[in-house]
């Protein structure tokens, strides 16, 4: 037998081997099919790894992001905080907006509810300088027919009376002021008081003698005996009584909220205003009438808004 | 290079290279694994070609034939198998076993150390792979491909480069005869 020289062999293997591979071609062509189990082994062999690969891959990109490639956080952290700011700033706007819109639509209800009633809506512009009085200025004046003396109240209560005037401003007393004050009543047994500042964030209901019956709680309105308020209007509720000598000592915290005034209700006149959701008006008559009508009303042209 | 000639009585006698044991499994394994996961990561490692470069390799070292066409037939028909139904098996297996067969004949003849001769085996091997595969999309799938392109260019000399660079960590992993 004839040997064969190892250069042939190895050619003879390369051509069977490929020769098998051909045939191996040829049955997945003729049949449409992929070798599926030789797949299956070899996959399942691999996928493993691969599956360990990507897992030790994701934990050395996590661990390089987050501990390694930071480079540019600190840049990145500077721009986040200043836009953190500026948004802070732009939210603070917009909450303050928001806020305004609030009180603004409050006024314009109360307006609408007292149609007949004179009066102007007005915005707070400035306040005392120093902390002896407690005046606001507002942004209307004797060109819209404000005069001295109007009153001025917030759909809260009681806020002050008009003290100066001027061609656009005008400077507001407010009750809490030292010489600041409005005749008023407890509301349930409507018996008439004085209360004014003594220049503490809440009111004084003045000479009251002992004997008087009031507690803590009572609701406190305006009597309109002063010729500036009409009757009727949420002065404030009682929040201490303490005998006295020879009278009683008596505070009021104010229904307004006399320390965040923004915009203000001017007046025109004496003509009773009905606090429908008030607990005021809960307890007494809706619309009181006038009190000293013809006197009361202040000698100024009324101007509806 | 020294290591790997004997010269005796003025006629060179080429060394086959021997291996740790493992070596070669390990090697080809991690390439198969290499080709199938990275360019998953790196779209742009879809270049190369571990596996065809693994088989060069050993086909270059071991210098012998038949162990280099089977070995390029199995890591061929591996290729195949992890590269989706798509490819048939025996695509690459086909090209992988001409491949180890010449790389092996040609390494029993050849100085195949040095760096510039890998480099210039290596774009002619990948540029025979890739005619090989094309001959056979031609001729028994029926699938129209470019012979030669610009792009065939390119991940030749890709592949070569990075092979050498390769080859000598290989290397590192020979065991001394």
């Amino acid at each position: 037998m004839v040997a064969i020289p190892s250069r042939h062999k190895s050619l003879a293997l390369l051509a069977g081997v490929i020769l098998v591979q051909v045939l191996l071609l040829a049955v997945q062509i003729k049949r449409d099919s992929h070798g599926r189990l030789i797949r299956v082994w070899a996959v399942g062999a691999v996928s493993p790894v691969e599956r360990g690969g990507n897992w030790g891959l994701g934990k050395i990109r996590g661990i390089w992001n987050h501990y390694f490639a930071l480079q540019g956080t600190q840049r990145d952290n500077e721009a986040l905080r200043a836009e953190n700011d500026s948004l802070k700033l732009a939210l603070a706007g917009l909450q303050g907006k928001a806020a305004e819109a609030d009180r603004l639509a409050e006024l314009l209800k109360f307006r609408k509810s007292q149609e007949k009633v004179p009066m102007l809506i007005s915005r707070v512009i400035g306040a005392s300088a120093g902390t002896a009085s407690r005046t606001i200025e507002i942004d209307r004046g004797e060109r819209d027919g404000i005069r001295r003396n109007f009153a001025v109240i917030t759909p809260d209560g009681a806020v002050g009376k008009v003290i100066e005037t001027f061609r656009d401003t005008a400077q507001v007393l407010l009750l809490t002021d030292k010489e600041g004050g409005a005749g008023a009543m407890i509301l349930g047994s409507r018996m008439q008081h004085v209360v004014g500042g003594d220049g503490e964030p809440s009111l004084v209901m003045k000479y009251v003698p002992n004997d008087d019956s009031i507690n803590v709680g009572e609701h406190v309105v305006t009597s309109g005996m002063d010729k500036i308020f009409p009757r009727d209007i949420p002065v404030g509720t009682v929040s201490e009584v303490k005998a006295g000598n020879p009278f009683k000592q008596i505070r009021v915290k104010p229904a307004a909220r006399l320390d965040r005034l923004e915009e203000v209700i001017v007046l025109l006149s004496q003509e009773p205003l009905a606090f429908a959701n008030d607990a005021a008006s809960q307890n007494a008559p809706a619309v009181s009438a006038p009190a000293n009508s013809s006197a009361a009303t202040p000698s100024a042209p009324t101007v509806k808004p | 290079m020294n290591d790997t000639y004997e010269l005796r009585g003025g006629e060179s006698h080429i060394e086959v290279h021997k291996f740790y044991p493992g070596a070669i499994l390990g090697i080809t394994i991690l390439a198969l694994i290499f080709q199938a996961a990275v360019p998953v990561y790196i779209p742009r490692m879809e270049i190369l070609d571990l596996p065809l470069l693994v088989t060069i390799y050993f086909g270059l070292s071991r210098r012998n034939p038949s162990t280099g066409l089977l070995l390029g037939m199995v890591i061929g028909l591996l290729q195949d198998s992890l590269s989706g139904p798509t490819v048939p098996l025996g695509l690459y297996g086909i090209a992988k076993t001409v491949i180890g067969y010449l790389a092996s004949s040609i390494g029993s003849r050849l100085d195949t150390e040095h760096p510039a001769a890998r480099f210039s085996l290596i774009m002619a091997f990948f540029v025979v792979h890739q005619a090989v595969i094309v001959l056979t999309r031609r001729l028994l799938l029926a699938q129209p491909e470019p012979w030669v392109n610009w792009a065939l260019l390119i991940a030749a000399a890709v592949n070569a480069v990075v092979g050498v660079f390769l080859f000598l960590l290989f290397d590192r992993l020979r065991r001394n005869s």
